[in-house]
């Protein structure tokens, strides 16, 4: 059915918590992203079956909403500002140079595993415009150089570990 | 001598965390306490500390690193600042806030949001007792003297959603904060609950009496983990001390309350596909009617109202609905919060009484254009709104008056824009975000919103046709009149402002291959003036082509069949000597 074979009784405690009913949905959708670091498909099929919510349906929500994600995370959550003010600051260059830097797209992870980078309406710290931020650190007042620079950084440090 | 940091996201993201954990070891052992305290809305200045003697502000500093925490200690401790005078802020800096008017962020930057008490010590919850005290229909009654209308952006009167859920009959009717704010360049919302989240509860509380609702449901944005986590907190604090659940405060009323966690989904700003949200499946808005007032969440009576709606809702029972009503012009009642980002020297929250002209806003608050630069537009209400040329900045903030130059009051997202910013190119970017968060329910705005898309990308990359323009036009007329809600209405709007008033951006962007913004850069053609040049060959070096060819001390040449327009070259040039055109 599926490549992964995840371990569903993580879970319980979840179902346990949370009444099983279709209103719930994305409530659970969420603790389960909380939990695998994705949502992978065993877990939607036993999600669906416990809230009494049909595959399809389960899917049509996980794909609507861009919270969630579909394939593992990588190590580092890179966010770019894709609000008004780094939009006006110049946030499209610094987002294609980090784009042709990870050679990735927004939403998706690097082959390396260690970048998922996701573009996003507004990370409220316009007055930094343009931002990134990397696993809930923010980096402001970049230019595509910088922004490329700080994330090969954060490469060469892994690959010194 | 209290120590206060300001803590929102904003101060967070500047660096507030390590300040405050850098004070809080300086101060080890004195006697002078730590405390925190929300956005004060000065963005520009984050991070932001204050000190204070008891409850008056002694002195209050900005743009503070770690590394002053031992001297701000010292002195608070010494009561002496000649030490510390140049993170004082300045007398013009200070303008920024002397010049608003604050109600719905009344306690932002002063309470402390973690703390139920210092609510109550500001008269918090005396509101709400105050409401109690009286039948739910003179609550309406109040609310409506105050003229006070939806601050989510369409601004529809407050009093008559109440009234209308509050004779739909039913024993479980639901009151929902909508705290979906996903205008990209706004956040006043995520501000008021991560610095004042009481002011929202009371306000709800308020509102729920009104309508008879049985419980409170707050639909919040997931990219905001620190507003929940705080009106998580502040609930808590607040069911404890009895306000909210069972019988409260001996009224005989009684209401639940809940916060629940968007997933990320621009369209669920609107009512209806909130719902469906709420109710765990995809935000696909609904036909209306039947409204939600009639049917709503579960087809029960449900009000909708937007954060900043709720946070004045206190105020005005406190103080009264005609004291409220004194503020404003004859269509619109109050205050407005923007949030005032973009090329603005001082950007940040505002909270300015309507009737106030945009260039006073812009220039007197803001402080005029960034960088010496001149101003070219201001963008009001995000993607649903529109941009206001220079000749129309006397327009005074009023739903009505707004309306009329094509763009809206919108929620409350107010980016300036420089001549650095191309209209075209603005108009591009909300397309691709409409295009992108179109739910795809109505064919009118999940197709016509990617063509418009489609054309205004053909526009900035230099393939413009000469048609373009009235099919565009066409396009948007199609999209008002063919989609169900909001956001497919409104998608067209920052186009056709843009259009009614810089339609000689599109016309040189098609016919010239011309962006007099510089923006777009497949427009853009890069020459070396031969008199600046010096030869030092700094620019055939960066140039990722190989475009550039030349002789040391000898003036460089940029092959243009090579060029790939990156900007590298001008950028490294010591001597201003690329031209760009």
């Amino acid at each position: 059915m599926s490549k992964y074979k995840s371990d569903l009784s993580n879970l319980d405690e979840v179902f346990e918590k949370i009444e099983n009913v279709p209103e719930n949905l994305i409530t659970v959708l969420q603790k389960a992203q909380e939990i695998y670091g994705f949502l992978p498909k065993d877990v939607m099929y036993h999600i669906g079956e416990k809230l009494g919510v049909k595959p399809a349906k389960v899917m049509g929500v996980a794909t609507f909403y861009s919270q969630f994600r579909l394939e593992p995370m990588g190590k580092y959550l890179v966010m770019l500002c894709g609000g008004t003010a780094c939009h006006v600051s110049g946030s499209e260059k610094v987002a294609k140079a980090v784009f042709d830097y990870l050679e990735t797209e927004s939403g998706r992870t690097t082959k390396d595993g260690l970048f998922t980078i996701e573009k996003v309406a507004c990370l409220g710290c316009c007055s930094l415009a343009p931002v990134m931020m990397i696993n809930g650190e923010a980096f402001g007042n970049l230019t595509p150089e910088k922004a490329v620079s700080i994330l090969a950084d954060i490469r060469k440090k892994e690959a010194a570990e | 001598m209290r120590i206060i940091i300001g803590e929102g996201s904003c101060g967070i993201a500047a660096g507030a965390l390590k300040v405050h954990k850098a004070l809080e070891k300086a101060a080890e052992g004195k006697n002078i306490r730590i405390g925190i305290t929300g956005c004060v809305g000065m963005c520009f200045l984050e991070p932001i500390v204050d000190i204070y003697d008891e409850e008056k502000l002694v002195k209050r500093l900005v743009k503070v690193s770690e590394n002053d925490a031992q001297r701000i200690v010292c002195a608070a401790e010494k009561n002496d600042y000649s030490d510390i005078d140049d993170l004082v802020i300045s007398k013009e800096d200070e303008e920024f806030l002397s010049l608003q008017t604050r109600i719905a962020l009344r306690n932002c930057g002063i309470t402390d949001p973690t703390a139920i008490d210092d609510y109550q010590k500001r008269g918090g919850y005396k509101a709400l007792e105050k409401a109690l005290s009286m039948s739910p229909e003179e609550v309406i009654e109040e609310i409506k003297a105050s003229g006070l209308a939806g601050r989510g952006g369409a601004g529809f009167p407050t009093w008559y959603k109440w009234s209308a859920a509050r004779k739909s009959e039913s024993k479980t009717k639901y009151l929902i904060c909508n705290a979906d704010e996903g205008d990209p360049g706004a956040f006043m919302d995520r501000a008021v609950i991560e610095s004042d989240p009481h002011a929202l509860i009371e306000g709800m509380l308020i509102g729920a009496y009104a309508i008879g609702a049985a419980e409170m449901i707050v639909y919040v944005r997931a990219e905001y983990p620190l507003a929940i986590k705080r009106l998580e907190k502040a609930i808590k604090d607040a069911k404890e001390a009895g306000f909210i659940g069972e019988n409260i405060l001996e009224s005989g009323f009684s209401c639940k309350m809940r916060i629940k966690s968007g997933a990320g989904a621009f369209v669920c700003g609107e009512e209806t596909a909130l719902i469906e949200s709420l109710e765990g499946k995809r935000g696909m808005p609904r036909l209306k009617p039947p409204f939600p007032a009639q049917s709503g969440f579960k087809d029960e009576p449900s009000n909708i109202n937007n954060v900043e709606t709720f946070a004045n809702v206190a105020w005005i029972i406190a103080n009264g609905g005609k004291e409220f009503s004194k503020l404003g012009t004859e269509n619109s009642k109050g205050t407005k919060v923007f949030a005032l980002t973009g090329k603005v020297r001082k950007s940040g929250l505002v909270e300015v009484p309507m009737g106030m002209t945009l260039r006073d806003v812009i220039y007197k608050i803001g402080g005029g254009i960034k960088n010496g630069k001149k101003f070219k537009a201001v963008q009001l209400g995000g993607p649903s709104g529109g941009c206001i040329p220079e000749e129309l900045l006397d327009t005074v903030i009023d739903y009505k008056a707004l309306s009329e130059t094509g763009a809206i009051m919108g929620s409350g997202g107010m980016v300036i824009m420089d001549e650095d910013t191309c209209m075209v190119g603005m108009s591009k970017f909300f397309l691709d975000f409409t295009a992108e968060e179109s739910c795809g329910k109505c064919v009118h705005c999940r197709i016509g919103t990617k063509r418009m898309q489609e054309i205004l990308t053909r526009m900035v990359n230099g393939e413009g046709r000469e048609d373009d323009v009235l099919l565009l036009e066409e396009l948007c007329k199609a999209i008002k009149d063919g989609a169900l809600c909001g956001l497919g209405q409104t998608a067209p709007n920052p186009v056709l402002t843009t259009l009614k008033y810089f339609r000689e951006e599109y016309d040189e962007h098609i016919f010239e291959h011309r962006c007099r913004a510089k923006e777009c850069t497949e427009l853009l053609t890069y020459s070396i003036d031969a008199e600046k040049c010096r030869g030092c060959t700094l620019c055939a070096k960066k140039c990722p082509a190989k475009a550039i060819e030349g002789e040391v001390k000898k003036p460089h040449i940029i092959d243009k069949e090579k060029c790939i327009r990156c900007g590298a070259c001008s950028k490294v040039c010591r001597f201003g000597a690329v031209v760009v055109e």
